[in-house]
């Protein structure tokens, strides 16, 4: 029990006692942004690298999630009606967005909202028994008709800018060094029990059914199982994981737009998880943290190179080493035992 | 009335290029089980193709040519070593079609930049541009070729053998690396041809394909794989209720009501139009 948790508790006194004690606010900030995106990796982890579902459309969750929470700090700012429906002559706030005021509510719908549209999608799709590549295609077509929706209803949504300058949370000012720590301590924390829950669910029956679905649907169909339900609960689980990330992305990056949850955005997750290794849960979280930190430190010195190196690495990844990191960890680690 | 009619030469059109885009996914797919994300990118060589030559019809049989090699080095280099992994295919294509975004950007600057539109491709026939029209007969002209193709030459039926049961036409003695690299080849070229037509009616860009992508694979999706009438009517379906569902909403929600359409039409028939009937379990 000790040995087995013992990299996790490691990692854990790194990244919530060592990381904000020796990182400037700005890094701390970023990393914040990091381990929100390992968030969502780990739902991909677990639709995914669990149970074959190769979701491309993440971002839509994410979305949700970070629209729900921006919509409520604008509420909340006082002023009257939102800077951006002032500026597209909105001049009463729309239905859809009043109850949006109340944080329960908010923070309900920022994950309750993505499981809703996961499962109604899960049940219509894998009921008739539509998976892998067709899965993959529609979700990336939602994804894709998100953004046109969320860009064309610029008075409802804030259109192709998205939502931006948010001044408080809860009552704290967000330019505040100490918010920005407190917060991010709320995502290393929120990763890390999500963490913990999902790996326990992977190693519990549901989870090896979930395997067995991922490679052999027809075989536990056979043995009496339903494999649609067990595809649509992991998929609505991992929407939710996607939609409470969104939800957090927004006060420590301090902004929400379409351009964070199309198709690309929604693609380069997936990227990240195979790069840090798709077959374990750790991989997700490390690969989204590690493409996170490289995008960074790359797009900092040349921007149009990123796209480059982001295209090779992934040509190599998937050629090379289709494990990812952790793959090519255990493989010199079983080297160096033998 | 009129804005009505006007939306029909619109969407057959649409319906046109996506045939033209889907044809290739389709074989490729159904065939050989790849994804191929880069296969936007062949519409953007081709269109890019028609920008250099800065001609139409020439522009035609390079573009097919240029995409279809194109996507005959993709496929002998990469994706030959992923066959039976639709999945990682879909993932190592999106790289490549990053790495050739990119390249276009590099090579031609990021503005759009715009091909000159032939003079007698001016004016129209009622309600009929000239310029849509010509787009609707390159996709008929497009598939009356890859249906003769298919049912009038020896190399064709070989395919349609592929789609149907690889191993058993391996081993029959077909070449099925042969087949696949000349599917490949074919189905890149038509993309390539569907890059040109676009320049009809759009400005050319370095994320040009990358608009036609995701709706050209719901085509595939909503045809059936493999299927050349299910390709067809699924394109033209797809092009109508594109544009109409923009008439009759906003531009904005279009795209939700196509989703919407074929999730509720994959309700009726999951694997789409057509299907191949087999004993096969999946």
């Amino acid at each position: 029990m000790i040995r087995r948790n013992l990299p996790f508790a490691t990692v854990a006194v790194i990244v919530l006692v060592a990381a904000p004690l020796l990182l400037e606010p700005f890094r701390l900030s970023l990393l914040a942004k990091y381990l929100c995106y390992a968030i969502v990796a780990l739902g991909i982890g677990l639709a995914w690298g669990q149970g074959g579902m190769l979701t491309l459309g993440q971002g839509v969750f994410f979305g949700l999630g970070g629209y729900s929470m921006a919509m409520h700090l604008k509420l909340t700012e006082g002023g009257g009606l939102p800077d951006f429906m002032v500026w597209s002559g909105v001049e009463e706030l729309p239905a859809l967005w009043v109850p949006f005021a109340n944080p329960v509510f908010a923070l309900g719908m920022a994950v309750l909202g993505p499981v809703a549209i996961a499962a109604i999608l899960g049940t219509l799709v894998f009921r008739q028994r539509v998976r892998g590549a067709y899965f993959a295609i529609l979700t990336q077509a939602l994804a894709a008709a998100m953004v046109i929706l969320l860009v064309g209803q610029q008075g409802l949504t804030g259109g192709t800018n998205g939502m931006t300058n948010f001044f408080d949370l809860f009552g704290r000012d967000l330019a505040e060094d100490s918010t920005q720590r407190g917060l991010y301590l709320v995502v290393a924390s929120v990763l890390g029990v999500l963490y913990l829950a999902t790996r326990q669910l992977v190693n519990s029956r549901y989870g090896r059914l979930l395997v067995a679905v991922r490679d052999g649907e027809d075989r536990v169909r056979f043995l009496g199982y339903d494999p649609a339900l067990v595809k649509t609960v992991t998929f609505a689980a991992s929407a939710g994981m996607a939609g409470l990330a969104g939800a957090l992305f927004v006060p420590v990056v301090g902004i929400i737009s379409p351009a964070l949850l199309g198709v690309v955005p929604s693609l380069e997750l997936v990227v990240a998880v195979a790069v840090g290794g798709r077959h374990v849960l750790a991989g997700a979280v490390l690969g989204a943290v590690v493409m996170g930190y490289a995008q960074t430190a790359f797009s900092e010195q040349f921007a149009d190179g990123w796209l480059y190196l982001q295209g090779a690495l992934f040509i190599l990844v998937m050629t090379l080493a289709p494990k990812g990191i952790i793959g090519v960890a255990e493989r010199l680690r079983r080297a160096r035992t033998t | 009335m009129s804005a009505f009619a006007n939306q029909l030469p619109i969407g057959l059109s649409i319906g046109a290029v996506l045939l033209l885009i889907a044809l290739g996914l389709t074989f490729t797919f159904g065939q050989m089980g790849v994804i191929n994300m880069a296969h936007g990118e062949f519409i953007m060589a081709g269109a890019y193709t028609a920008f250099l030559l800065g001609d139409l019809v020439p522009a035609l049989p390079v573009a097919f040519l240029v995409a279809g090699a194109m996507g005959l080095i993709l496929e002998r280099v990469a994706i030959r070593h992923f066959y039976g992994r639709p999945l990682d295919t879909l993932l190592l294509t999106w790289g490549v079609s990053l790495v050739l975004q990119q390249l276009a950007r590099d090579l031609f600057g990021a503005p759009n930049v715009q091909v000159p539109a032939p003079s007698w491709l001016a004016g129209g026939v009622g309600i009929l541009p000239y310029n849509r029209l010509f787009i609707m007969g390159l996709a008929v002209a497009g598939v009356v070729a890859v249906w003769a193709y298919l049912t009038r030459t020896g190399l064709g039926r070989r395919t349609q053998a592929v789609v149907q049961n690889r191993r058993l036409a391996a081993t029959s003695g077909i070449d099925t690396g042969r087949v696949d690299m000349l599917t490949f080849f074919i189905g890149s070229g038509l993309a390539g041809v569907a890059g040109v037509a676009l320049t009809l009616v759009g400005p050319v860009g370095p994320a040009l394909g990358t608009y036609y992508i995701v709706d050209a694979f719901l085509v595939v999706v909503a045809g059936g794989l493999g299927q050349l009438r299910g390709a067809v009517l699924a394109a033209i379906g797809l092009g109508l209720l594109n544009s109409y569902a923009e008439f009759w909403s906003d531009a904005s929600l279009a795209k939700v009501i196509v989703l919407a359409a074929i999730i509720a039409f994959l309700q009726v028939r999951p694997q789409g139009m057509f299907v191949l009937r087999s004993r096969a379990l999946t």
